[in-house]
């Protein structure tokens, strides 16, 4: 019971592995563009949730960097795949990832 | 939880980086060049004149120069041990730097934007951006700089892929780039993380020393490693990453093409070689009780596979940039086979092998472009008759296709020798693997052959025998590469000399 009731490391762990396992179920499931990137948003927070949670219990800062660093990156993707997809759905007038597919022989 | 430092501590760190500015001034360097072309875009606007192309040979050419300086260097960590300067990343400064120039040169070439683009805007800064974030891939030693310098990499390659932003199959290549960038890119991180949970470190040299001292669960090591393989796998396109690349190819303007099979291939094998030979322990016996697979397995399982499907997927392409992508898919199996060797020898085999394909696949996305300039068209039966009416343009690409293919007396057959010898020289351990090269070699030949056999023995459809010229300056270096691939194919020595110094990896404890 006490394993339930105080947070440890394990729980951290566990909520991320399930991050993971949902993000990359959107991305492996879902056909619109949006949808796919969100996937990829929970899959970059769920290695986060690692990097905080293994630093709280290591001690070290750099996990906390690490954090940072993606949190960063992550905003810096959003805008360029946003760019994209607005672009893509200017020509095709969807964003269906698996109805563009004029580059196949 | 965590205090301010001290005011002395806060003049060591700075001292300390001031220290290590020093080692940085290739990176500095261009990257004031990229501030400089994108205010010279901004000033001088027009898309006919070539003073931004100029302005980007030129100051890339100048690079050298800083580069060439920090021969001078001790090899380290500096940075606070993020960033590292040996002879191995030496190498790779150059290497991307005249990567990134040739890319210049082809886009010169390139009449597609002339009809594509209105403007060339960013366009040369962002490859000058790209180099910059090669570089740092190919010197980052920590897991926080390959996150940075990969992203920096994968960010402007997505910008370039779709920067036909009209053209319909530019657009979907850039999304499709995207998307499993994002994917194996984010993989990667959580495989960071896991690495970072086991070690508590990030550097490179302190993860291995760690594992090594205090072990690790082999479960957790190997999951994160496959994921780690993920981001790698995807930037040097190896199967089973490889989803992305032939549509990439295909659709994006033909320099980024070329510039993306043989620069960011590269940047992603030195990365590997980094993470893999410094952070990863590797005495072969770590991972046993876990089905007998290690990270060196894994790789031979790509490299196996990367080899089969790419030349055996190849046979049946008719547009020949796809045919060149799925060969690059197969080139990575050969370049992975240099690094599953794991020694010296592999490191320079290795290095020339990339040295190599910088040369012949330049050379033939050099020569696809101008044909296509005549013919507007990519595809195989367009070829057909071309060798009598662009003469010396067929003549190239023959050579470089020789070359690809790996037969003497071109610099790709130096190249195979190389990897294969350096197997060898293993014992009779890795022999399969090098027939398994050579087998594929054979495959290769037919849908390589397939180019020069429709450019000289199949007759033209038109029925019309007139000259089409490329214009003096494009035959003059389409001559001089084609001339390169045969020169060191013979006279190889100072090359191989150039790898076997190369090899030296600061922190390397492998033998």
């Amino acid at each position: 019971m006490e394993q339930l009731t105080t947070i440890g490391l394990n729980h951290y762990l566990t909520i991320s592995a399930f991050l993971l396992g949902f993000g990359l179920f959107a991305v492996m499931t879902r056909k619109n563009a949006i949808v796919v990137l969100m996937g990829v948003e929970l899959i970059l927070n769920a290695a986060n949730i690692n990097f905080l949670a293994f630093s709280k219990y290591n001690g070290g800062m750099e996990g906390v960097m690490f954090a940072l660093f993606v949190i960063v990156i992550a905003a810096a993707e959003a805008a360029i795949a946003l760019a994209i997809v607005i672009n893509i759905y200017k020509i095709f007038k969807s964003v269906d990832v698996s109805s563009i597919d004029s580059l196949k022989e | 939880m965590f205090e301010l430092p001290s005011g002395a501590e806060i003049q060591s760190i700075i001292a300390s980086l001031q220290a290590s500015v020093g080692f940085f001034i290739p990176e500095i360097y261009l990257s004031l060049l990229f501030m400089l072309l994108i205010v010279i875009d901004l000033v001088a606007k027009g898309r006919k004149n070539n003073l931004l192309a100029i302005t980007t040979l030129v100051g890339l050419a100048g690079s050298f120069f800083f580069i060439y300086q920090q021969h001078a260097l001790p090899a380290g960590e500096f940075f606070f041990g993020m960033y590292v300067l040996d002879e191995f990343a030496l190498f790779f400064k150059y290497f991307f730097v005249l990567s990134g120039m040739l890319a210049v040169v082809i886009t010169m070439a390139d009449e597609q934007f002339d009809s594509e683009v209105k403007s060339i805007g960013e366009y040369y800064a962002l490859i000058v951006a790209m180099v910059i974030g090669m570089i740092m891939m190919a010197c980052s030693s920590d897991l926080l700089m390959i996150f940075l310098s990969m992203e920096l990499v994968s960010f402007t390659a997505y910008i370039l892929t779709g920067y036909f932003k009209r053209n319909a199959r530019s657009s979907e290549a850039a999304l499709k780039y995207l998307v499993y960038g994002a994917v194996s890119s984010g993989l990667m991180v959580y495989g960071f993380s896991l690495i970072y949970g086991l070690t508590a470190q990030t550097n490179l040299i302190k993860i291995s020393a760690e594992l090594a001292t205090h072990g690790y669960d082999p479960l957790v090591m190997i999951f994160s490693t496959l994921l780690v393989l993920a981001g790698f796998g995807y930037k040097i396109g190896a199967v089973p990453f490889h989803f992305w690349s032939p549509d990439v190819y295909e659709g994006a303007p033909t320099p980024i093409t070329a510039y993306l099979s043989v620069a960011s291939k590269a940047a992603g094998f030195a990365l590997l070689m980094r993470f893999y030979y410094i952070a990863v322990p590797h005495d072969g016996h770590a991972y046993e009780d876990i089905l007998g697979i290690d990270w060196l397995s894994l790789l031979i399982l790509l490299s196996v596979a990367s080899m089969i499907y790419g030349n055996v997927v190849a046979l049946w392409q008719k547009n020949v940039k796809r045919l060149l992508a799925y060969s690059s898919i197969a080139h990575a199996g050969y370049l992975l086979l240099g690094i599953i060797v794991m020694d010296e020898l592999g490191t320079q085999a290795t290095l020339f092998y990339l040295l190599s394909y910088f040369l012949m696949n330049f050379g033939a996305f050099y020569v696809v472009i101008l044909i296509a300039n005549k013919t507007g068209s990519e595809n195989l039966d367009d070829y057909r008759g071309l060798g009598k009416s662009m003469p010396l343009a067929g003549a190239a690409l023959t050579v470089f296709l020789i070359s690809l293919v790996g037969l003497p007396p071109t610099l790709g057959f130096i190249g195979k020798l190389m990897i294969f010898s350096a197997l060898l020289a293993k014992g009779s351990l890795y022999m399969w693997l090098a027939l398994i090269g050579i087998m594929t070699s054979v495959i290769s030949l037919y849908y390589y052959m397939l180019i020069p056999l429709n450019m000289y023995l199949r007759e033209s459809r038109h029925h019309e025998e007139k000259q089409l010229s490329p214009g003096m300056p494009a035959q003059i270096f389409m001559a001089v590469l084609m001339i390169l691939t045969i020169y060191f194919g013979l006279f190889f020595a100072p090359l191989s000399d150039f790898a076997k110094y190369s090899s030296a990896m600061f922190g390397l404890t492998l033998h």
